[in-house]
């Protein structure tokens, strides 16, 4: 994982990037910071097949239990086992340790359904005002 | 404070059983017998006693504190109706009597039937089911009638209609009885939208449950108007009970056109919270619907006598185990019986009294979520506040200093920082004005010194417990290894 | 005034004031004239005095004072003066569920306290601040085990309290939910039937322990079974009994309810009870109910929490584990004092010495001419006889001997006309048993 300016994003504030084919997904700076101290990460099973905004996965917080949409289609290749012993990752790394799921996309022409940096920077603006 | 089990030494007992009178010597084969011991304390009475009577002064009560819990109706509970759930006659009658003879429980089947009648009355029903152990469960089985009506008659219907501000039982309850969920905004006055509620009914629209005054205290004039917009396609209306403490005298579910309704007996009418339970929620239906109601169900025969009747084949069939809690039903009983029809409606008259006046007096210190007149309970929200960092549980903890119970936070929903007050008709003006106090010197600290609120409550035991920790390390068995 | 509301005309006339209208009435602007209510014909209101005199006058008419043969699940216990004592701290019995921790360490403390009771009167990882009873208990652990395993059928041990069991069928209903049910009678689960039924597609099978006719039972060959298919396993037990007997953990039961009744709740004509639930710590989030969890405050001292909030209804709401709001702590709070005061071996000591009534009482039953003791293994506190005559006609001679003599099973299964169930407690003397088989024998035969 890179350089967030180069991940794309979903209305949900999911980031998704890709290496070597293969979709690394986990949730934005907005999401990590409204949730607060996120308490536990229910992860998916790996070999799963996820539908492009559809639930991937789900976090709790004290006060909130939020579900995570997968950016893009595909098969669940591996999980963040971290986060089962330590769900503050998320809080602490967002971008980087806190990722969540690695899926083998089945479509890439989905990325489309997706916002770079700057269409998500300007769409955080939009939900400001 | 020391837990009971270390506390505990080894050999005390705190109780003594009879000696076995019986001449026998048998035994359960080794193959089943517990092999882990059970780690119950080794303490005396005294030891017990003490523990109980230490742990009971950490908590607040609303016979030691003012305890304004919005949305819970938390009225003093008298104390003869605890005399009354203990008369032995009550107290030791054991359900499955009515097995053997009804004539063995001639009195406690007179209390169920006259409570339905109670209750059909002053909530303009037609028959109650005292079954539901609780308001959810009120709510539940209310579902579970409106799936069976709508089964029945081979209608096809696949949601219910619940507003946004409503409980978080309200979308549960019918969520388990089978049914999708379809969530109506509030509109600016604080109101369901009457205009979009018109855009999501249809003919797949099961039925609306609604909360009337709603959870914003708010009374809304038009539910007559909304009722017969469900009834239109042939939905039905289901009044949850909450916040009947309002309406005692001045309205009735019934007439307004609700055709399903639970009462909450540990709110309106004044059997005690016990930290949490046990409640009990009756539900009451429309005449159309009273062959519906759970079993069994008690009858009056033409010699006076009672029965219990289970001949009803379109019974949703039982939702407890017997005739609901029994012992709570009693203590509201009792407590209807003496109030009467005039004391009934001083109830609600004073509730909203004491509302209206904790509105007008705290409404130049704080924003009021929906500027319009309230019922028995209001809503303010600390966003004033917040702007300053001082937020609704800060305020909150302040007032635990004060000696106070705060008010109900963060709920409803829909309003930010949400301050919710309810302070029942039993409050003096004395009590509300300390409340009242209390509050115009927390938004005026909130100016002033916004950051000293991070260390309320300062007099308690406790303070501020780290919930995150409690979520993430999840110790909740004094015996579970960490 | 009455209704225990404290204003005087001069505070109305201040209040008023401050709201800035003219009468009470005014307050009720928004309920408009066709609101008002079509009638409130309810009687005038009466003074303390004449209400409690008229409920003696109804408690007169319930039968107390038989001598009680009668259980099927909810027992005449004796409860010790101390649980009522504390019970009746009104600190406990008027506060509400404990939303601000800091003024409601004692419920969560209490609440702990019970949770680690059960776990070890279970012997399992973890237990939630309690349901409404018995039978409500065991239908949100079958919702729980669906919610666990996404499966949808049932089994159902027919050694299962039929109570419980009409209870589920009731609130399933709506539900895409298969049932099965195994028969039993008298004696332990049907093996053979139930690993028969148990395959890919059940979520779980229900037993009980001691069943319905109390029989006692090890499960542990079925739990074994039900494991290997990916099925779990849930068992309601009668708590008392587990001072002796091998409990739900050994056994590697999944979920464990039961009615606390007999933990020092009076019968009350069937409530307010207590239900509780054990399960193991992986299935923790899938819990229904509130649960308290240690914490520390900011100064670094131990206190309780209502944890794990996000599986319930007022966070989660349609998607919620439950829609289950409180429990019922007043009730948890009397059997924790109650298993505090019997401690560990009084626990222990209760169930030898109910079991050894219950064995006296069954030898002395089963000398009664033609009455057939029936039992195919061990029971427990409850058996069931099998009578000449039908029950019915057996039952009103009895009541006129001052006894309420045991359970017709015909309520539940109609070709049982002959049988009762009947229960003891360590209540009974043996004087009332043997006059209990003398009052039988009479009225069989004279």
């Amino acid at each position: 994982m890179g350089n967030e300016e180069e991940y794309m994003y979903t209305k949900e504030h999911e980031w998704v990037c890709f290496e070597d084919n293969v979709a690394i997904v986990g949730i934005a700076e907005y999401a990590q910071s409204a949730l607060g101290d996120i308490t536990f990460v229910e992860l998916p099973d790996v070999g799963e097949d996820v539908e492009q905004f559809e639930r991937l996965a789900s976090v709790e917080s004290v006060k909130a239990a939020s579900d995570i949409f997968a950016p893009i289609s595909g098969k669940v290749l591996e999980i963040n086992k971290k986060l089962d012993a330590a769900p503050e990752l998320i809080n602490k790394s967002c971008y980087d340790k806190g990722w969540i799921a690695k899926i083998e996309p089945s479509d890439l022409d989905e990325k489309g359904n997706l916002m770079n940096a700057e269409e998500y920077q300007q769409f955080l603006e939009g939900l400001d005002t | 404070m020391e837990l009971i089990f270390e506390k505990s030494a080894s050999g005390r007992k705190g109780f003594q059983l009879p000696k076995s009178d019986v001449d026998i010597q048998a035994d359960i084969p080794a193959a089943y017998i517990r092999k882990t011991e059970c780690l119950l304390p080794e303490v005396s009475e005294l030891d017990v006693v003490r523990h109980f009577t230490q742990l009971s002064k950490l908590n607040f009560s609303v016979d030691g504190n003012f305890y304004p819990l919005g949305s819970c109706t938390m009225k003093y509970n008298p104390k003869f109706t605890e005399q009354a759930a203990a008369i032995k006659g009550f107290a030791d009658l054991h359900p499955l009597l009515p097995q053997l003879d009804n004539s063995l429980v001639q009195g406690a089947l007179e209390v169920l039937y006259h409570m339905d009648r109670l209750l059909s009355e002053i909530t303009g029903m037609d028959d109650f089911t005292m079954q539901p152990l609780a308001g959810a469960h009120g709510e539940l089985t209310g579902v579970m009638i409106i799936a069976a009506y709508h089964r029945l008659k081979g209608n096809k219907k696949t949601h219910i209609i619940i507003p946004d501000s409503a409980h978080g039982t309200n979308p549960a309850s019918a969520a388990i009885a089978g049914y999708e969920i379809v969530t109506i905004p509030t509109d600016d006055k604080g109101a369901l939208d009457f205009q979009k509620l018109k855009g999501l009914v249809n003919t797949q629209t099961a039925g609306l449950m609604l909360t009337c005054p709603d959870t914003l205290g708010l009374f809304n004039p038009d539910i007559d108007k909304i009722t017969e917009l469900i009834h239109a396609v042939d939905g039905l209306v289901y009044y949850d009970g909450a916040n009947l403490n309002a309406l005692l005298g001045r309205a009735r579910p019934g007439d307004l056109g609700f055709d399903v309704i639970h009462v909450n007996l540990h709110k309106t009418f004044a059997t005690p919270h016990g930290g949490g339970g046990p409640g009990a929620g009756p539900v009451g239906v429309k005449r159309k619907l009273s062959h519906l109601l759970p079993i069994s169900r008690v009858v009056k025969n033409a010699d006076n006598t009672y029965a219990l009747n289970y001949n009803y084949p379109d019974s949703i069939g039982y939702v407890a185990s017997f005739y609901g809690n029994f012992g709570v039903i009693l203590k509201a009983y009792a407590y209807i019986l003496m109030l009467g029809k005039e004391g009934l409606r001083n109830v609600s008259d004073h509730a909203v009294l004491n509302a209206s006046y904790m509105m007008a007096k705290l409404k130049d210190y704080y924003q009021i979520a929906y500027d319009r007149r309230c019922m028995h309970e209001c809503v303010f929200s600390a966003m004033r506040q917040e702007a300053q960092g001082v937020h609704a549980v800060d305020i909150a903890k302040f007032l635990i200093d004060k000696g106070m119970h705060p008010p109900t936070i963060y709920f409803p929903l829909i309003v930010k920082e949400a301050i919710m007050i309810e302070p029942t008709e039993t409050e003096s003006k004395e009590s509300m004005d300390q409340f009242i106090a209390a509050m115009i010197e927390a938004a005026q600290l909130a100016e002033k010194d916004p950051k000293s609120f991070k260390q309320y409550p300062k007099t308690m035991p406790i303070t501020r417990p780290d919930e995150v920790k409690a979520a993430k390390e999840i110790h909740c068995n004094f015996f579970a290894k960490r | 005034m009455s209704g225990f509301i404290a204003n005087t005309d001069s505070d109305i006339k201040d209040m008023l004031q401050a709201i800035g209208v003219n009468s009470i009435d005014d307050l009720f602007v928004d309920i408009k004239p066709r609101h008002a209510p079509h009638s409130f014909d309810v009687p005038e209101g009466k003074s303390e005095f004449e209400v409690l005199e008229r409920l003696y006058g109804l408690a007169a008419r319930n039968a107390t004072n038989l001598v009680s043969f009668l259980g099927a699940g909810y027992y005449d216990h004796y409860v010790p003066s101390a649980v009522s004592a504390l019970a009746s701290r009104s600190e406990f019995y008027t506060a509400y569920t404990p939303y601000q921790p800091e003024c409601s360490q004692g419920t969560l403390q209490a609440l702990f306290e019970y949770q680690s009771m059960i776990c070890t009167l279970t012997d399992m990882d973890i237990a939630n601040a309690s349901l409404y009873d018995g039978g409500t208990a065991l239908y949100e652990a079958m919702m729980m085990a669906l919610r666990i395993t996404g499966r949808k059928k049932i089994i159902m041990d027919g050694g299962v309290s039929p109570i419980y069991r009409t209870i589920i069928r009731s609130y399933t209903k709506n539900l895409d939910i298969a049932f099965a049910e195994t028969p039993v009678v008298h004696g332990r689960s049907n093996r053979a039937e139930i690993k028969k039924m148990l395959d890919q597609d059940t979520a779980a099978i229900i037993l009980q322990n001691p069943n319905f006719f109390g029989a006692i039972d090890d499960h542990s060959d079925i739990v074994e079974t039900a494991h290997s298919r990916g099925v779990l396993v849930l068992e309601s037990v009668y708590p008392v009994s587990l001072g002796l007997l091998k409990t739900p953990g050994e056994m590697a039961v999944d979920i464990v309810t039961g009615e606390g009744q007999s933990l020092g709740l009076a019968l009350s004509f069937g409530g307010p009870y207590l239900g509780f639930m054990a399960t193991r710590k992986e299935y923790v989030r899938k819990m229904p109910g509130r649960i308290v969890g240690e914490t520390i405050d900011t100064k670094g001292r131990r206190c309780f929490v209502n944890t794990l909030q996000v599986r319930e209804q007022h966070i989660r709401r349609e998607r919620a584990n439950s829609n289950i709001c409180t429990n019922v702590a007043l009730c948890a709070i009397q059997a924790t004092i109650f298993m505090s005061l019997l401690g560990r071996s009084g626990l222990k000591d209760l169930a030898g010495l109910i079991f050894q009534k219950a064995e006296f009482a069954r030898q002395e039953i089963s000398k009664i001419k033609g009455v057939e003791v029936k039992r195919s293994s061990p029971t427990f506190n409850e058996f069931t006889i099998c009578l000449p005559q039908k029950a019915s006609a057996i039952i009103p001679k009895m009541i006129s001997q001052g006894f309420a003599p045991g359970f017709p099973l015909s309520r539940y299964y109609p070709d049982m006309e002959h049988y009762l169930l009947i229960a003891v407690t360590e209540k009974r003397t043996k004087e009332e048993i043997v006059n209990f088989a003398m009052a039988l024998e009479r009225a069989l035969w004279n």
